[in-house]
């Protein structure tokens, strides 16, 4: 269940509170976000639209830890991480979240193997553990037979998918994905989207998704529109659910 | 180890990049290597200099003869134990370009007071027997490949004429550092046949009891030849062959300044090569921090990376710098002392470290301070 209105019963998995973000530019305070509520439980898949500069990413970076915010509070799974430390935030960040990419991020001089082993260097598994971690990642996305592959043997939807293999491998609490078909053709895109469908269907994994892709929006559970800063209304979809 | 290939395969993104860097380590600290030859070669003489020698030279100047006469004068005041002496020859083999030290030496003394070179027993006794007879550096030996029983001309121009000589025995030093370039010969030949200044000699060595007693022996010595007509300065045979480098100039602080200099660049030159380095990877360093890895792993990784193309580079110069000194000294007998010690490789190694340490730290502390949303912004 998805609430916006901050008077959700219960213990939600990710939970925003009067949540704000000013910037200053040239002696001017810009409001990307202002008292923001936001409740979402374990398993959802949302999809935050909006159009530019709404705050979407300012957002989705304010709930991965990657940002501070100028007033309000963050807690997942009953941690407050806007009070957290740094390093403290950092640990956080690899034990909870997921981030997946417009651009894909993808470190070029390593293999999709090594991309996607990255978060398990952080965590004292051993070699072999790494090793089939890394090796079901990849086959839940396809690309089990592109392990050896650099990210330039590889297309576009091939990279977005090696950089969700990166994104489940440490099989985070929740994924957090900004415009992960913004740079992918209808194709591609569909497959991205059909496999984050299967992460939050069959595998239960709750997904944050940034997009201004329609079509990417309706395979969300729950589509949550931001304008402003302020989120505006929320709209169930279909296809996902 | 686990980190390793992310450390390996950065440096290998640009090849050519970690290449040059790794090359201008190679490049300085060959030259560290060959400045610290040079050095070691002036500073020879001081460092192989024995505690218990003292060097007796007439106080005008060392060009200055001393009468023979003083030799038993010397063995007489306390704390002398030994007295040797020699004069410089300063003749030309074949080429003005062939250098290398000649001396008349004390045929009865001289090799007790320099133990440090060792000679076999039936040579030393043939170079006895052989009033012509000389006595040669291996090394010397080995430069003009000269063998027992050759026979040398020599043509004086302090003493001269035509002199010959014959090989009778050939010397090796107990340490690497000692000379091996020297060629001696007996004084009474000298003595005999030159036309001036008979019964003098260029210098006097004297052994004494103790170091400790350094200071007393050196003034009794001084004093008991004050005012006479060759009048003495003594001195420990150290501070002698400190005095010679002396007068060739500061070569210490030459060869400091020209170091210096290079290893500075070296810093400027590697630490801007990072700096770009880093920039260019402003977006995957974003990632790292992003996924979880920390401000101060971000930090170490970028000054490993430094300090390993450091050390590959600097071993690489270091290592050439070794070879070249293998080869022996390329001036022709002026440096006779050519040779590259393990504690000038290890201070070697260690300043690349420390250069490489200082060139990435500055990259690496911007590194793990990047903002990840700043950074993720960033094409």
């Amino acid at each position: 269940m998805v609430q916006i209105d901050g008077r959700a019963a219960g213990e939600s998995l990710v939970r925003a509170r009067g949540l704000g973000k000013t910037y200053q530019r040239g002696g001017e305070e810009i409001h990307v976000l202002q008292g923001l509520n936001l409740d979402v439980d374990a398993g959802e898949f949302i999809a935050f639209m909006g159009p530019s500069g709404s705050g979407k990413t300012t957002l989705l970076n304010l709930l991965g830890g990657l940002d501070v915010p100028s007033e309000g509070s963050v807690t997942v799974a009953g941690d407050e991480i806007t009070r957290m430390s740094a390093r403290k935030l950092t640990t956080w960040r690899a034990r909870h979240v997921g981030f997946v990419f417009q651009m894909y991020n993808l470190i070029p001089v390593l293999t999709a193997f090594q991309n996607v082993e990255l978060p398990l260097l952080l965590t004292g598994l051993s070699k072999a553990e790494r090793r089939r971690h890394v090796e079901t990642a990849l086959t839940v996305v396809g690309l089990a037979d592109r392990m050896r592959h650099y990210p330039r043997q590889l297309s576009g939807g091939q990279e977005q998918r090696v950089g969700i293999a990166r994104a489940i491998v440490a099989d985070p609490t929740f994924l957090l994905c900004d415009e992960p078909t913004g740079d992918l053709d209808r194709k591609s895109a569909d497959e991205v989207l059909d496999l984050l469908g299967r992460l939050a269907g069959e595998h239960g994994k709750t997904i944050l998704m940034v997009t201004h892709d329609p079509l990417a929006a309706e395979r969300a559970h729950v589509v949550l529109h931001l304008e402003k800063g302020v989120l505006v209304d929320t709209v169930t979809a279909g296809r996902a659910r | 180890m686990k980190y390793g290939h992310l450390i390996l395969t950065n440096l290998f993104r640009k090849k050519t990049r970690t290449a040059l860097t790794a090359g201008s380590f190679a490049v300085a600290l060959f030259l560290f290597g060959i400045l610290a030859v040079v050095r070691g070669a002036f500073q020879q003489g001081v460092e192989v200099a024995g505690a218990d020698r003292l060097v007796v030279v007439n106080r005008v100047s060392i060009i200055q003869p001393l009468p023979l006469a003083y030799r038993d004068r010397l063995a007489r005041i306390p704390g002398v134990t030994q007295v040797t002496f020699a004069n410089w020859f300063g003749g030309v083999y074949q080429d003005e370009r062939n250098f290398f030290p000649q001396f008349a030496i004390d045929r009865e003394t001289y090799r007790q007071m320099y133990p440090e070179f060792v000679i076999p027993d039936d040579q030393w006794q043939a170079f006895l027997g052989d009033k012509e007879g000389a006595v040669v550096g291996e090394a010397l030996a080995e430069r003009f490949k000269w063998k027992l029983g050759d026979r040398l001309p020599i043509k004086g121009t302090i003493f001269a004429g035509s002199w010959e000589f014959n090989v009778r025995a050939i010397y090796k030093g107990r340490r690497v550092q000692d000379d091996e370039t020297q060629f001696w010969f007996r004084w009474d030949y000298l003595d005999e046949r030159k036309q001036f200044r008979k019964g003098n000699v260029g210098w006097y060595t004297v052994r004494i009891d103790s170091p400790d007693s350094a200071v007393r022996v050196v003034k009794a010595i001084d004093e008991l030849f004050a005012n006479s007509p060759a009048e003495t300065k003594t001195d420990t045979e150290k501070a002698f062959a400190a005095s010679w480098v002396k007068q060739m100039g500061n070569i210490e602080l030459l060869i400091t300044t020209i170091g210096s200099v290079v290893f500075f660049t070296l810093l400027l030159v590697t630490g801007n090569t990072m700096a770009i380095a880093v920039r260019e990877r402003t977006r995957e360093l974003a990632v790292l921090k992003a996924v979880g890895f920390s401000d101060p792993f971000v930090l170490v990784l970028v000054i490993v990376e430094t300090i390993v193309v450091a050390a590959v580079g600097g071993g690489v110069g270091l290592g050439l710098a070794k070879l070249f000194t293998l080869r022996g000294d390329p001036t022709g007998g002026l440096l006779p002392f050519f040779y590259l010690p393990a504690s000038a490789i290890v201070s070697g190694l260690a300043l690349a470290l420390v250069v490489g340490l200082l060139a990435g730290i500055l990259p690496a502390f911007s590194a793990s301070r990047l903002r990840i949303v700043d950074a993720l912004r960033r094409i």
